[in-house]
């Protein structure tokens, strides 16, 4: 199908962004790398009257350090997770999750922020960003703010940004010595959409574990943070009996949805094998 | 393109906006209606008709091309969004000679039957041997996870890249040891 005519505007700055959002009485969307929306609109799921795009605003681009942060442009391409050295250092997690994000021509257009912001709760990213406690750099109408990642998931494609807002910016702190990460996700076929996906960044002294912080996505209506499992290994080891009562407390963490292809038992079963994958990683020092 | 103003926001009419690429070389000015994506005005436009348009959702890869030298769904983006943009299609690949050898390959090992997902794999495996010289035989198939192909069950696609990375790596092998200043 096609998508329904509109105008599109080429924005040089956030302001003239938010402006013109403002302008179109909201009837607007903006557009980065498009890999989701353009397909929303060619197959009519949307028809905003206005596209505003904003992939071409300095402001959104870069990486960088800035105190115990890794600031993360929203505009950084998928594929530049894979090849930045900065990512590769301060935020491995991200490095890690990357490979999995749909097909290499998708991450090469694909933009971080735009991930984030569309929040699918069957993608890597805006789960990852939960399991990095990250912060969300939004700029609107009404000045800039910053959320947690634990308060910006709401609902289904539902977040904490307000019409009229963008990502312009993703805070993650850095990747530090005595930090140990893992992910991965089960899927029918490489680059589909996970039947369920897990992200781990844990602290440790020696071998205790100080804190952890695991996020699943695919397995409800927002990516999740399972808190159940993180208490079950909070202060103790990855010795078998701790990762089997993590394993055990999924099921008060997690309500996975009904669903034809993948019922909740079969989904939640999932989750707890990977679940045991990666913390049995994670004991090994991976 | 400094502002935006009420005019700018039609109901319904497809008004369209002059855009400039680089495709395949040629500086080229076209007029577009917004809603166009890149694929349609590729091959109703400028009539490079290599191109294909699948399913038009970014699922099949049939019509990849390169956007300023990195392999990109022409369906999943709108002509607007590539004005200023160097774009390269299979027409352009296969006349500066870049590919000819992987286009040799699949002619040999019959990677290509009925040929319309044939541009989009040529694209993708371009620009897997442009990032990694030797790839094993799981990374080929993971690169081209994108791209459907209902024909071959690309086993002869696989095959057709891998001795194309691997007859490359050769060449270049020995180009150094005739000791000759190739760099």
């Amino acid at each position: 199908m096609k998508p329904r005519a509109f105008s599109y505007f080429r924005a040089d700055t956030i302001d003239q962004a938010l402006n013109a959002h403002a302008r179109a009485g909201d009837d607007a969307r903006f557009i980065a790398g498009g890999q989701s929306l353009v397909p929303a609109l060619s197959l009519r799921l949307q028809a905003p009257r206005l596209l505003i795009d904003i992939a071409h605003i300095a402001d959104l681009r870069g990486i960088r350090r800035e105190g115990d942060t890794l600031r993360i442009g929203a505009l950084t391409r998928h594929c530049e997770m894979l090849s930045e050295p900065l990512i590769a250092e301060f935020a491995p997690l991200l490095r890690a999750a990357a490979p999995f994000v749909a097909h290499p021509a998708i991450r090469n257009r694909g933009t971080f922020g735009g991930s984030v912001a569309l929040a699918d709760p069957a993608s890597e990213f805006p789960a990852m960003t939960l399991a990095l406690g990250a912060e969300i750099e939004i700029a609107g109408p009404s000045g800039s703010r910053r959320v947690k990642a634990d308060d910006f998931f709401i609902d289904l494609f539902e977040t904490a940004l307000q019409p009229g807002e963008l990502i312009t910016a993703v805070h993650v702190p850095l990747f530090r010595s005595g930090q140990r990460f893992a992910f991965d996700e089960l899927a029918r076929r490489r680059g589909d959409y996970a039947l369920v996906g897990c992200g781990i960044l844990a602290s440790h002294t020696g071998d205790r574990i100080d804190d952890i912080r695991i996020a699943f996505f695919s397995v409800g209506n927002t990516p999740t943070r399972v808190k159940g499992a993180e208490a079950a290994l909070t202060g103790f080891t990855f010795d078998a009996a701790r990762i089997a009562a993590a394993q055990a407390a999924l099921e008060d963490d997690l309500a996975p949805p009904e669903s034809d292809e993948v019922p909740p038992a079969m989904r939640l079963h999932l989750a707890r094998v990977l679940l045991g994958r990666l913390l049995g990683r994670l004991g090994e020092g991976a | 393109m400094s502002g935006i103003g009420d005019d700018m926001l039609v109901d319904g009419a497809d008004e369209t906006m002059r855009v400039r690429f680089v495709v395949n070389g040629r500086k080229v000015a076209c007029e577009v209606a917004p809603r166009e994506t890149l694929v349609d005005c590729l091959r109703n436009v400028l009539e490079l008709t290599g191109t294909h348009a699948g399913c038009e959702m970014g699922a099949c890869g049939a019509c990849l091309v390169q956007i300023d030298g990195r392999a990109v769904h022409s369906c999943l983006m709108f002509a607007v969004q590539a004005d200023g943009a160097r774009i390269d299609t299979i027409e352009g690949l296969s006349e500066s000679g870049v590919i000819a050898d992987l286009q040799a390959e699949f002619h040999r090992r019959n990677a290509l039957q009925c040929g319309f997902c044939t541009p989009g794999m040529l694209v993708n495996a371009h620009e897997l041997l442009s990032q990694v010289t030797r790839p094993s035989r799981e990374a080929i198939r993971d690169a081209l996870s994108g791209n459907y192909c209902r024909c071959t069950g690309y086993e002869a696609i696989v095959d057709a890249i891998d001795a194309v990375a691997k007859a490359r790596v050769e060449a270049r092998v020995e180009v150094r040891s005739e000791g000759g200043s190739a760099t």
